[in-house]
């Protein structure tokens, strides 16, 4: 009885893991392939049957493509907007959450529900009405519409932050105020350097977010100096469709990639965003 | 020193609630100045630009009702409709299905699990261009890779991405490969289902396929609303992949809803139009949800009820 209970759990537990063999190939093939062309000549680039180990490894290609498309330019575009829209949402979400965690005035609830509610809100509604207000300031081709709003704060960030400062015991607050402490002093020596999880968390949100942000650098930016990589990398696919150049796409997309890969394996907890949101009680 | 305390508390009551109230609207002011600036302003902005005739240079002239009377009749509207359903329909249906079935794969106490839980999640690192580019190219109607395999599988070529007939699922395929998101709440919502439940059903000799269908996925229908809210909602949204991969061709065939607002807006200049476009996609989303919310009394469990 009991042995014939472990050979069907073996059984079963066999069965799984080939179903989830087969699924993670399907799911790392693509990365895989993106790897293997990026290191192919032109020539098995259009090899039919495919070339899947290309021998050997052209990995000048990378050196190719780094003269091929400004790719250093938009790379250090892109750090610049996402440190600055780091940071600006780390002020801003730390100083708005500690409003909604620690205070209490009237309509607060609401206001907190309604900018719960901005999270599910459709970008497209918000985006023309937006570029007007852009155009106006003179903030087109700035970088002024990818990280002002970040100092003004994000809802998701802050409801983070804002779960976190609730559960921050008052008798620490009390104590600083008793010793003559202002609330601003309060924020930025007490809560802020409490909240350094969060931080991290929400530096890793924000910087995915940023690098992966393509609609609003498109209608905000069009000089091809100020793009970033993911608007800049489109354009060279545009300019370059024909079959000689996927290599050097796909080497070009690799970098593209690589950081946000590193970072997803070194810090995989902070990234399920979703399920954060999922188990939220306002 | 408490007592102290108790006594100056009672003794300015009021004031320091007064004072309280102030310091948090004051601390909460930059989120309230943003909203108004970026968030609920601009909804307005984007009601009133639909009444108009706009294009970002001159003033925005009065129009009424002019534009929509005009969508209504604009084939084109209709078929980036029709094209948004379409993968509305199968993005969503296939992507909670998927996910819900790696999600239980993933859920089963085997060693090394995790391998698995972070390669399904990884196409979500990967940035919307670099994922359209990369199936760009596996999907090359002449040297893709996906072609190849099918010929191994005895299986023709498909025309994936340059036909009328395969624009569309093109991109569904495209998009499910980025379902690591759904699949790991779902995850999170099969972890929060208490071990009790399983073993009653083991001890009443419940077999695998009731135990899912009884047990599983009725006490998952919170998670189920969740995922089907938030997929509807961002699929309706879809641009990224055509705009890079199809650009909304061949003759429109995968001109989706945000493309062809997109088109309108930035390309043509008809920021009323566009505008007036919008306000539909944000009332029939605002709609969706509460319909669906409403509904949800009706087939979600809720523990406390």
């Amino acid at each position: 009885m009991i042995l014939s209970k472990t050979r069907s759990r073996i059984i079963s537990n066999t069965i799984i893991i080939i179903l989830l063999v087969i699924c993670a190939c399907i799911f790392i093939f693509p990365l895989f392939w993106m790897l293997s062309t990026s290191l192919k000549t032109i020539k098995q680039v259009s090899a039919y049957p495919p070339v899947f180990w290309p021998k050997p490894p052209m990995w000048k290609n990378y050196i190719d493509t780094l003269n091929f498309i400004p790719f250093a330019q938009f790379f250090k575009n892109t750090v610049v907007i996402a440190t600055v829209f780091v940071i600006g949402n780390l002020i801003s979400c730390t100083f708005v959450a500690f409003g909604f965690a620690r205070f209490h005035f009237p309509g607060r609830d609401l206001l907190f529900l309604v900018l719960i509610s901005t999270m599910m809100m459709p970008i497209i509604v918000t985006l023309i009405p937006l570029f007007v207000l852009y155009k106006n300031f003179g903030w087109i081709n700035t970088y002024y519409p990818l990280t002002v709003p970040a100092f003004f704060g994000e809802a998701f960030y802050i409801f983070l932050v804002r779960q976190f400062y609730r559960s921050v015991p008052f008798d620490i607050t009390d104590a600083a105020i008793i010793d003559g402490c202002s609330y601003i002093g309060i924020w930025w020596r007490i809560m802020v350097p409490l909240s350094k999880p969060v931080l991290a968390a929400i530096i890793i949100f924000a910087f995915q977010e940023i690098w992966n942000d393509f609609l609003k650098p498109l209608i905000f930016l069009s000089r091809t100096k100020l793009l970033p990589l993911s608007v800049g990398l489109y354009l060279f696919k545009g300019t370059s469709e024909s079959v000689d150049y996927w290599h050097y796409l796909m080497a070009a997309s690799v970098l593209f990639v690589l950081p946000m890969v590193i970072i997803f394996l070194f810090a995989q907890k902070y990234f399920v965003r979703g399920v954060v949101v999922s188990g939220m009680k306002v | 020193m408490k007592k102290n305390k108790k006594y100056s508390l009672r003794r300015y009551k009021i004031p320091i609630r007064v004072r309280q109230a102030l310091w948090g609207v004051f601390f909460i002011s930059p989120w309230l100045v943003g909203f108004m600036t970026f968030k609920g302003g601009p909804i307005f902005s984007a009601i009133y630009f639909g009444f108009t005739r706009y294009d970002a240079m001159s003033h925005p002239v009065w129009l009424g009702l002019q534009n929509y009377k005009e969508i209504l009749v604009d084939p084109l509207f209709w078929k980036s409709v029709y094209n948004t359903v379409y993968f509305v329909f199968f993005n969503v249906a296939f992507k909670m299905l998927f996910s819900l079935v790696l999600a239980l794969l993933v859920n089963s106490k085997i060693r090394g699990i995790s391998i698995f839980r972070t390669t399904f999640y990884l196409p979500m690192v990967v940035p919307v261009v670099a994922t359209s580019i990369l199936w760009n190219w596996i999907l090359h109607p002449e040297f893709g890779v996906v072609n190849y395999l099918l010929n191994l599988l005895n299986l023709p070529d498909i025309k994936w991405i340059v036909t009328e007939r395969w624009s569309k699922p093109s991109i569904v395929l495209v998009s499910l490969w980025r379902l690591g998101e759904t699949m790991v709440i779902f995850l999170a919502g099969l972890q929060s289902i208490p071990e009790q439940v399983y073993e009653a059903a083991k001890i009443d000799g419940a077999n695998a396929w009731t135990v899912l269908l009884r047990i599983t996925i009725p006490l998952l229908t919170p998670t189920i609303l969740f995922n089907l809210v938030i997929s509807v909602i961002r699929a309706f949204q879809v641009f990224s992949f055509a705009y890079i991969i199809t650009r909304g061709g061949p003759l429109n065939s995968s001109l989706f809803y945000m493309l062809y607002v997109f088109r309108q807006a930035f390309k043509y200049f008809n920021l009323g139009y566009a505008s007036a476009l919008a306000v539909i996609l944000f009332t029939l989303l605002v709609l969706f949800t509460f319909v669906l919310m409403k509904s949800s009394r009706r087939w979600v469990y809720y523990e406390a009820e």
